[in-house]
């Protein structure tokens, strides 16, 4: 019985509902100290004098650490990720990128409120904190700059005082013959659309504890982040060790999104710290710390227009985009390119003109936020899209339909380079049968029957596709112990996605074994030789199908071992349930671990030249993306003297390709769902003017809770990838690219008699107030 | 006059277990139980009241124990997530139902919930939707969407009822 497509229930849940879990904060270090930072409180200051020594007098306070000490020995930090342009990406959209390294801690100027100026060793957190409080800085507060728009304008105070200007990157594209399409179109429509900054907060926050081997020397590090082989060769890189000399391990992690897969200061200097005081140092981060300093995300505005026929059907869509990087340029192309690369999602359209201008700007850098840039050119096409269809009178969804990529068109050719370098194609999937499906089970109707004039019911819609499974490689290794336990070791850590449970389904798949026998280890850099990580929906897609290449190497090892020991041939053999048995023999059968067993370096029978135990790798480097897709519909009420809005209902139809564990499937997409329903409606990062962080704690920054989910229906239609040998796509952040859009268009169309537009969110009940507001007044002359 | 910030004994039950520990004034309960008496199943999310993943019961009450002082919490019979199972090391109907519901994913937040929900089936054993909802209204979790942790209090609160009748 094949265990791919089971509700196999998690493996990982017992020992976390016994609470049993080891988090970070969680693991017990021996004798070891703790670190609390001093921040700036400034977007942009010169540093001046640092005066620590009513802090060094304080007892339990072990070590005072600025950035004039740690300048002579940690280089500042630059990610090679920033840098890299494929040469076809380079071709065909010329971008400029420019990258300034970061300081771990800066010595002469800061350029965010939260960036860490000074760290504190101390034999507790609470003494650390105090401490904290007795370091006096002389700050030289400098003009700052908070906006993306107005960082890229003539004379905007510089963020980087070696640039000329604030642009970090920019590109452009340009398909077809986007002026006459213009120039020759029935309908035109232009506005400005705005995703708003947000921050991914999964409730554990970051966390790094590093420790020295009284031994060798040599520094075990615990980071609670998405990638522990990036962070070991980082740390190796940037503390001159060899990376053999250090392992990092992430134990359990409380949730990711994106948050915890950059390097960040802290992750250098908290082992820097071990090292240089000889003892075990561990910092957890608050949630304070964790608003302001670790990178948030969205933050775009979007120019777009869309130039169409009079039935709708789309000729062209111009859009100049601008994102606002923060005040370092980590990631490059990543997120904005990826803006560009998703615009038209599932639309099938001649010409297309797009811009992107990035700029670093005096606020905590931004990095990938679940959907990474997607769910930025979502809003826009979503939005824009729903103003044509209002200024043609038509249903949104007929709209969208008229201009759907049709399963006829697979593999389709978008005409794109893709990130990674190669020719942006989609796989599969059907498209107007999603659109169906979804609109089949909207139910308008029942909402309806309870609205009122106050009450508004609205249906929003929006339509992705999601390059899934990106490289660059993933590695796997798969051993089968004499016990008959098979061992899974991957690069692909887990942030609560499930990983144990699902790849254990697509071992005990390839090698013939109980689920319950397979125990899968992620996590740690000692595990696997070398790893990459999860991030940017590809684990299942590349970890997946590494393991399954692995366990099914594995497989023909033993079948040969065990064609020896049962006088067969391996052609005859079978594997079930762990049990190897002969066609036609029913009485040759040999568990899978005697084979193990049979190898070890005990038995004197094994033999010569046999490896010493049933163990396989792999190295699995997919190929281009894999594209799965998704239609989100939203039913809102609106209630105009307040401007509350209630997500009633919302349906999903998604394909994520072949689904390993439909219950896991579901509940990724369902968690990213509420995550996008959350920034829809209330999430918002703000800064002042001044750079001074407004949404610094949970009750300005407020996330959904279980009174504010709606219903959720949720259909798969799922075609199998044919890029990768297991079918499968990724679909962890799938979920949280549409609900913006859907809700925007839900809300809009709730107030379409007012002459509403959503121009951006969250739709709170202020911002709804003014919109009702300012709408009324526009309406009465 | 003695110090006011020197650490005096706490003496208090976790679980049925007679614990005791030192602790500054200032030490909030959750750092106690987790640094003081090794119980890390109760996690911290934010420090600061709202998150409810630090939720303990407190002489049979919910609280955060991160918005209490260990030293507030001396003579008091504690419960948390490690006392939820039963004497023979069975989940409790809650804590099965989040495994069987898919409740649950990092499992961060999950100790929270469970004892949020243990109140309130302890109080309200036949809990409307609306108080459920209400009562889980104070736990945040960013990854399951809640659809999965409301079914689960669902399904604990229909087999509580099961075993009554």
């Amino acid at each position: 019985m094949s265990t791919i497509g089971v509700s196999v229930p998690r493996v990982e849940d017992e020992r976390l509902l016994r609470g049993e879990g080891r988090f970070l904060d969680d693991l017990r270090l021996e004798g070891a100290l703790e670190v609390a930072f001093l921040r700036s409180p400034h977007a942009h200051a010169k540093i001046g004098a640092i005066d620590a020594a009513a802090a060094l007098a304080l007892p339990g306070v072990v070590a005072v650490i600025d950035g004039r000490e740690t300048a002579a020995a940690l280089e500042p930090m630059v990610f090679d990720i920033a840098k890299i342009v494929p040469e076809t990406v380079r071709e065909a959209t010329a971008p400029q990128v420019r990258v300034h390294p970061m300081p771990a801690l800066p010595a002469e100027r800061v350029t965010y409120v939260g960036q860490p100026v000074v760290m504190v060793v101390a034999e507790s957190r609470y003494l650390a904190e105090d401490a904290v409080d007795l370091v006096a800085v002389e700050f030289e507060p400098l003009p700052a700059v908070v906006d993306a728009e107005r960082a890229l304008e003539p004379g905007a105070p510089l963020v980087e005082p070696d640039w000329e200007d604030n642009e970090a990157i920019s590109f452009s594209f340009e398909r077809g013959d986007v002026d006459a399409a213009f120039a020759a179109a029935a309908v035109v429509v232009e506005e400005s659309f705005r995703s708003h900054r947000q921050h991914p907060s999964p409730i554990e926050t970051r966390g790094v504890a590093a420790g020295v081997d009284p031994q060798d020397g040599s520094l075990a590090v615990w980071s609670s982040t998405q990638t522990p082989h990036l962070l070991q060769d980082f740390l190796a890189r940037w503390l001159h060790r060899d990376p053999e000399r250090i392992r990092v391990r992430a134990p359990d992690v409380g949730g990711a999104f994106g948050v915890k897969h950059s390097c960040y200061p802290e992750d250098l200097l908290i082992p820097f710290a071990a090292l240089r005081l000889g003892r075990a140092v561990k910092w957890a981060e608050d949630r304070a710390e964790h608003l302001a300093a670790a990178t948030q995300g969205r933050d775009q505005l979007h120019r777009i227009a869309i130039a169409a026929d009079s039935e709708g059907r789309i000729l062209a869509v111009r859009d100049s985009a601008v994102m606002n990087a923060g005040a370092f340029n980590l990631l490059g192309l990543v997120v904005p390119y990826n803006t560009f690369t998703h615009l038209l999602g599932p639309y099938d359209v001649g010409a297309l003109g797009f811009e992107m201008r990035v700029a670093v700007t005096n606020t905590v850098p931004t990095a990938p936020y679940r959907g990474a840039g997607r769910p930025e050119a979502v809003f826009a096409i979503e939005r824009a899209i729903d103003r044509l269809a209002r200024q043609l009178g038509a249903d949104p969804a007929d709209v969208r339909a008229r201009n759907l990529i049709g399963p006829e068109q697979m593999p389709y050719e978008t005409g794109i380079v893709y990130r990674d370098g190669s020719d942006q194609v989609y796989d599969s999937g059907d498209y107007p049968e999603l659109l169906r499906r979804a609109c089949e089970l909207v139910q308008r109707e029942r909402f309806e029957a309870t609205a009122s004039e106050r009450r508004r019911i609205g249906v929003g819609y929006a339509i992705y596709t999601e390059g899934t499974g990106v490289g660059p490689f993933e590695t796997a290794r798969v051993r089968i112990e004499p016990s008959g336990t098979v061992k899974v070791f991957t690069g692909a850590s887990s942030q609560g996605q499930g990983h144990r449970t699902t790849l254990a389904q697509v071992a005990a798949e390839a090698l013939g074994v109980a689920v319950g026998d397979v125990e899968v280890v992620g996590g740690d850099s000692a595990a696997v030789p070398s790893g990459f990580g999860t991030l940017a929906s590809r684990t299942l897609v590349v970890a997946g199908n590494a393991v399954s290449e692995a366990a099914a190497a594995v497989r023909a090892q033993a079948l040969e071992v065990a064609a020896g020991m049962l006088a067969a041939a391996a052609y005859e053999l079978e594997v079930e349930d762990g049990v190897i048995s002969v066609r036609g023999r029913p009485d040759a059968t040999l568990p899978l671990g005697a084979v193990a067993g049979f190898l070890t370096p005990f038995n004197p029978a094994r033999p010569r030249g046999a490896p010493p135990e049933l163990a396989a790798e792999s190295v699995y480097r997919p190929g281009p993306v894999t594209w799965a897709a998704g239609v989100h519909v939203a039913v809102v009420a609106v209630d105009l003297p307040t401007g509350v809005v209630e997500v009633l209902r919302f349906v999903i139809a998604h394909d994520c390709g072949r689904v390993v564990n439909p219950a896991i499937a579901d509940g990724q997409i369902v968690g990213g769902v509420m995550q996008g329903i959350g920034g829809a409606l209330h999430e918002e990062i703000v800064y002042d003017e001044s750079g001074q962080l407004r949404s610094g704690n949970f009750m300005d920054y407020m996330l959904p809770t279980a009174g504010e989910a709606p219903e959720f229906e949720l259909v798969h239609l799922d075609t199998p990838s044919p890029l990768n040998p297991l079918g499968v796509k990724g679909l962890g952040e799938g979920g949280a690219i549409g609900p913006p859009a859907a809700i925007a268009g839900a809300v809009e169309d709730a107030l379409a008699d007012l002459g509403v537009v959503v121009h951006r969110g969250p739709l709170g009940p202020s911002r709804v107030r003014d919109l009702i507001a300012s709408a009324a007044s526009a309406a009465s002359p | 006059m003695a110090d006011p910030g020197a650490a005096r004994e706490v003496r208090l039950s976790v679980n049925g277990v007679e614990r005791a520990g030192t602790a500054e004034p200032r030490l909030l309960l959750s750092d106690f139980l987790r640094h003081r008496l090794g119980l890390t199943g109760t996690h911290v999310g934010c420090e600061h009241g709202v998150c409810g993943a630090c939720t303990v019961l407190l002489d049979g009450e919910p609280v955060r124990s991160c918005l209490v002082f260990a030293v507030q919490a001396d003579g008091a019979a504690l419960r948390t997530v490690e006392g939820l199972a039963g004497e023979d090391g069975e989940l409790s109907p809650v804590q099965q139902a989040f495994h069987e519901a898919h409740g649950m994913q990092c499992g961060f937040c999950t100790p929270g919930f469970l004892i949020s929900l243990t109140a309130l089936l302890e109080e309200r054993p036949q809990a409307s939707e609306e108080e459920l909802v209400d009562a889980l209204s104070g736990n945040l979790c960013r990854c399951t969407g809640y659809a999965n942790i409301l079914a689960a209090a669902r399904a604990a609160r229909d087999r509580a009822a099961e075993g009554r009748a």
